[in-house]
């Protein structure tokens, strides 16, 4: 595709522009980008891909020190500079900026969806020594010592380790 | 591995069938995932990337989805047969560029693509022809659930699976359908049916997803949002939202043929004069061509062509797979004469659009256009 303007030199900046529900798409070569004051390099790529002021989000978070990623090395001017993350460690590492820019780009902050099966069954197992547990400390609470002991064989029969509990 | 050996024909990709294929061209269900341990492929080294691809590859090639599929490094595929994939939707433009240390998985019947390290270390794709989002899901789902339990994914409980980009994250899906919507784009109202599905925090893009251009009247719509809703909540948006755009596009078609009938078929009987006689012809040109001749079919204003013929060679005249079709290195220019040379051959045993007289189908036109 040729530059529209000098309709020399291939066009390497394409600009989309929606006025009154009318698209209008410009193809420019880099010189003649310049000249009309196009500047690619005046957005960062984050900017471009995740919306104006991502960039900015993830920086000012840090308080304007330069954090960089403990695992893979990444900082946030490389953020700026790709509009990706390192590594999957990065998103604790950048954890703070992250949480507002989460927010203006999806439904929610917190996944509702799809969890590894290990994970679920991990997840399940805890739940369920967790509302044990509570019915136990109840049972000890209220002296129905029968029923302490029933729900005792039953956490001990799952396999988890036994907490602590005095009765009181 | 050579990729022409396990290539479906066009022919047989064009006749396959599924619910709404009049509108909707496939339906597309794709996952991001990646492994814990390794720097996203834009960030890693290369000795990493090819330390990760040789870690997942295994692992996918010998899931059962995948017996007996195609599977290769990016580097060993020529510049053409990655063309080739990109042209069939199996592989994305970026992916293309890509070289040592990524890879491709594709399954016999092309229904199941696979990228290693892309933009994430894995982005699995079920592709299917029509409406069937929900069975792209399930058969993209289930290829997930067996791969998890050979590697280790990243995954956090409260972001989900971690993706190299933050638009990804938590479900890491993207459920999409490929929509051919020329009775929209002649009744200029594809741009506020485009402005009311973005509003619905869903996207539309062109043939080749982000970044392209609808040729031949072909728009992919997709979801952009993928935290902090289930799978099934995004699938159910999307049935909604393509349930109420293919309505718009038949009553567009329906009015078009009502109350613009002279319009619409000088626009498809011009188009099959062009494509049935040109000596030249562009691949663009070609793509938004055969789109009006695929919404004459629709309109029963070629008897004795069936849609398939349109689609096959839609997919036939993009520039790689003509080039696959001829052993010498064409120019653009070759390839042009040698297009129209396709389509005047494959069209010579279509007739002509007829237009049937007021009451039967497509009829009306001797209703003039006021």
């Amino acid at each position: 595709m040729l530059c529209c303007v000098c309709k020399e030199k291939p066009a390497t900046v394409h600009l989309t522009e929606i006025k009154n529900d009318k698209m209008q798409k410009v193809d420019l070569c880099e010189a003649c980008a310049k000249a009309k004051g196009v500047n690619e390099s005046s957005f960062a790529l984050a900017d471009l891909l995740l919306g104006l002021g991502a960039s900015q989000e993830i920086e000012q978070s840090s308080g304007g020190v330069e954090v960089k990623c403990p695992k893979c090395g990444f900082s946030h001017a490389d953020f700026k500079k790709a509009g990706r993350l390192g590594c999957p460690e990065c998103y604790a590492t950048f954890a703070d900026g992250l949480e507002s820019l989460l927010k203006t780009m999806h439904k929610g902050t917190r996944h509702a969806g799809k969890v590894p099966e290990a994970l679920r069954s991990q997840r399940d197992f805890a739940d369920r020594m967790k509302t044990l547990q509570k019915k136990l400390e109840k049972a000890i609470e209220d002296e129905n010592f029968e029923q302490a002991a029933i729900l005792r064989d039953e956490m001990k029969k799952l396999g988890g380790k036994l907490p602590s509990t005095t009765a009181k | 591995m050579k990729l022409d050996d396990y290539l479906v024909a066009p022919g047989e990709i064009a006749r396959r069938k599924g619910p709404h294929d009049r509108i909707v061209m496939s339906s597309r269900v794709r996952l991001a995932r990646n492994i814990r341990d390794g720097a996203f492929p834009g960030w890693a080294k290369k000795p990493e990337r090819v330390r990760i691809l040789e870690t997942i590859l295994p692992a996918v090639e010998a899931l059962p989805e995948l017996k007996g599929a195609f599977s290769e490094s990016m580097d060993n595929l020529s510049t053409l047969d990655r063309q080739i994939l990109v042209e069939r939707h199996l592989i994305s433009r970026e992916h293309q560029a890509r070289s040592a240390g990524s890879g491709v998985v594709l399954n016999r019947d092309e229904t199941l693509s696979i990228m290693i390290n892309e933009e994430d270390h894995l982005r699995m794709q079920a592709l299917r022809p029509g409406l069937q989002l929900r069975q792209a899901w399930t058969a993209i789902d289930e290829l997930d659930s067996h791969l998890e339990k050979q590697l280790t994914y990243a995954f956090d409980s409260n972001l989900g699976y971690l993706t190299a980009c933050p638009t990804n994250l938590g479900t890491g899906i993207r459920v999409s359908a490929m929509l051919h919507l020329p009775g929209l784009v002649l009744a200029e109202q594809i741009n506020a049916i485009i402005q009311s599905v973005n509003k619905l925090g869903l996207a539309v893009r062109g043939l080749y997803g982000e970044g392209t251009e609808a040729l031949g009247n072909v728009f992919q719509v997709s979801n952009q949002m993928t935290l902090g809703e289930s799978e099934a909540t995004i699938l159910e948006r999307m049935e909604k939202v393509l349930a109420q755009i293919i309505e718009h596009e038949e009553n567009a078609r329906g009015t078009l043929v009502e109350k613009k009938a002279k319009m619409v078929y000088n626009h498809i009987g011009r188009a099959y004069g062009i494509l049935a006689n040109a000596h030249s012809i562009s691949s663009k040109e070609t793509m938004n061509l055969l789109s009006l001749m695929r919404l004459g079919v629709d309109l029963s204003l070629f008897p004795d062509a069936e849609r398939a013929l349109v689609d096959e060679l839609f997919l036939l005249t993009q520039p790689a797979h003509l080039q696959k079709q001829h052993s010498d290195k064409l120019s653009a220019e070759e390839r042009d004469l040698l297009r129209a040379d396709m389509l005047r051959e494959r069209l010579a045993k279509v007739a002509r659009p007829t237009v049937r007289s007021k009451g039967t189908n497509g009829g009306g036109l001797d209703k003039a256009d006021k």
